[in-house]
């Protein structure tokens, strides 16, 4: 149902793009509003999102152990998976935020002969990976839209992106692996009853948003060709704020652009802004070193206490006479004694009594 | 806020790699290049005209070449048909460079432009141009 409906979403924002342009010729709308728009939703919404979550207090020290915590000296700490330091912690978000160390972790379970078992599952660890790496220089490699002339680095990521000289123009593996891999992430969604059970329609709906993204993108550079040129002059006069709108750019163009805007406008209100909320999450950010220094509940306000001392000091009267031991007898010294010794005699009256 | 320093450390560090585009871009003038088409031989056709029309060699000029590349070398045809019906010999230096001889204001000018840099001539040898 939340897969239908999002594909449904999909192809409904495609169609808008394709009505709003080719039938309407809303070429300004699509090509200068809406990206502006998109852009500015997502750099506003996501600062915001982070600025709210930095007011959040974190009450406890709640950083998981994946390894042996720092004990004693002749006990190997597991210095990544279990840091004690600050420079730990920054060992283990990169290994978190580059490598996805955790989901490496992954487990599979099944049903096999009427028992349940367990072994690893490496598969969305990987897909994950390809596709996050891949989106990551997909991205980088339109910044030849976005400087004159491209910059350098876009150039030599093109070129080793493009080494296998397929075609012209030449065959980029980072799209064809990210459409992959984002597609092997919705069939493991469908596919696995249990992943199914728990997907909802905003799990499903950045993927085929993202798909539709790739197939446009694609289909944009091997397939129905746009002119690139002037796809350029279009990008260049957006980040000039001298935006114009060229003629003949394609009505593929104008349905990728709206979908990329989609993907920034939903970015900061969805799922997606994990890629913010990693860097702030109290359990890979914090060190384990709970034991070594004092967690400080920042919640925490002056509460009245009233210790055992204090305690003592109202009563101490009411005790000794009532034969009750204290701490620090009263100046009637010789009652605390004798309410001592009284005592210990009470206690081994007791069981004779009773029998 | 919590750990204030750090968290407007990375806003800020997003926040510049999220204006990465805007650098040095602002109010520059928007100029899209015009491939020239004035060489000799140009100059000298009677019907100046392209193997195929221009919207076409615009957009698809690069599959052409892709499968020219293909028809000569795989597959021994040195004959290209056009859609209008005149044949032309399938050659990159002797077709296509000997009218658009100008390679630095014919094809570098686009490509430098889009930021594309097309594999011809790591076979190919360029033509020799005046500096």
């Amino acid at each position: 149902m939340g897969a239908l409906f999002s594909l449904a979403a999909v192809l409904l924002l495609s169609l808008v793009a394709y009505v709003g342009v080719e039938l309407i010729g809303m070429r300004s709308f699509f090509g200068i509003v809406i990206p502006y728009v998109a852009v500015l939703t997502i750099i506003v919404g996501v600062v915001y999102r982070v600025i709210t979550w930095g007011k959040s207090p974190v009450p406890f020290a709640i950083s998981t152990s994946c390894g042996q915590q720092k004990s004693l000296p002749w006990i190997n700490q597991s210095k990544l998976d279990n840091p004690s330091t600050t420079s730990g912690v920054i060992g283990r978000m990169a290994l978190e935020i580059l490598l996805f160390r955790s989901l490496f972790r992954n487990n599979t379970s099944e049903l096999r002969e009427g028992r349940l078992a367990y072994s690893s599952g490496k598969w969305l660890w990987l897909a994950a990976l390809a596709f996050h790496w891949t989106f990551l220089i997909v991205l980088i490699r339109h910044m030849r839209f976005f400087a004159n002339p491209s910059p350098a680095f876009v150039s030599a990521l093109e070129s080793l992106d493009g080494f296998l000289q397929i075609g012209a123009p030449r065959l980029f593996l980072t799209g064809a692996i990210l459409l992959v891999a984002v597609s092997y992430l919705l069939y493991r969604r469908l596919a696995v009853r249990t992943v199914r059970y728990i997907s909802l329609a905003a799990d499903y709906f950045p993927l085929f948003l993202i798909i539709a993204i790739a197939t446009t993108g694609i289909l944009m550079r091997y397939f129905i060709k746009v002119d690139i040129v002037s796809v350029k002059e279009l990008t260049m006069g957006l980040i000039g704020f001298s935006p114009v709108i060229p003629e003949g750019i394609g009505v593929i163009f104008y349905i990728h652009v709206f979908l990329v805007s989609t993907l920034f406008v939903y970015f900061p209100f969805s799922k997606l802004v994990h890629a913010g909320g990693v860097f702030l999450s109290p359990t890979r950010n914090l060190a384990n070193d709970s034991r070594m220094k004092r967690h400080i509940n920042p919640w925490n306000y002056p509460v009245k206490l009233h210790p055992y001392e204090e305690y003592e000091d109202d009563f101490r009267e009411k005790m000794e006479n009532a034969g009750i031991p204290v701490e620090i007898p009263s100046a009637k010294a010789p009652a605390a004694a004798e309410s001592e010794s009284g005592n210990e005699t009470n206690d081994a009256e007791i069981p004779v009594g009773e029998e | 806020m919590y750990n204030g320093g750090k968290i407007i450390l990375g806003i800020v560090i997003f926040l510049a790699l999220a204006a990465f585009p805007f650098y040095g871009d602002i109010g520059k003038a928007n100029v899209t290049p015009e491939p020239n088409l004035d060489t000799p031989e140009i100059r000298k056709l009677e019907e100046k005209k392209c193997v195929e029309p221009e919207e076409f060699m615009k957009a698809e000029h690069m599959s052409l070449l892709n499968k020219w590349r293909d028809l000569a070398v795989r597959d021994e045809t040195t004959v290209y048909v056009a859609s209008d019906g005149e044949s032309y010999n399938i050659s990159l230096q002797n077709t296509c460079m000997r009218c658009h001889s100008n390679k630095k204001e014919f094809c570098d000018k686009c490509h430098e432009y889009a930021g594309v840099s097309p594999y011809c001539w790591d076979c190919h040898l360029a033509p020799k141009e005046g500096k």
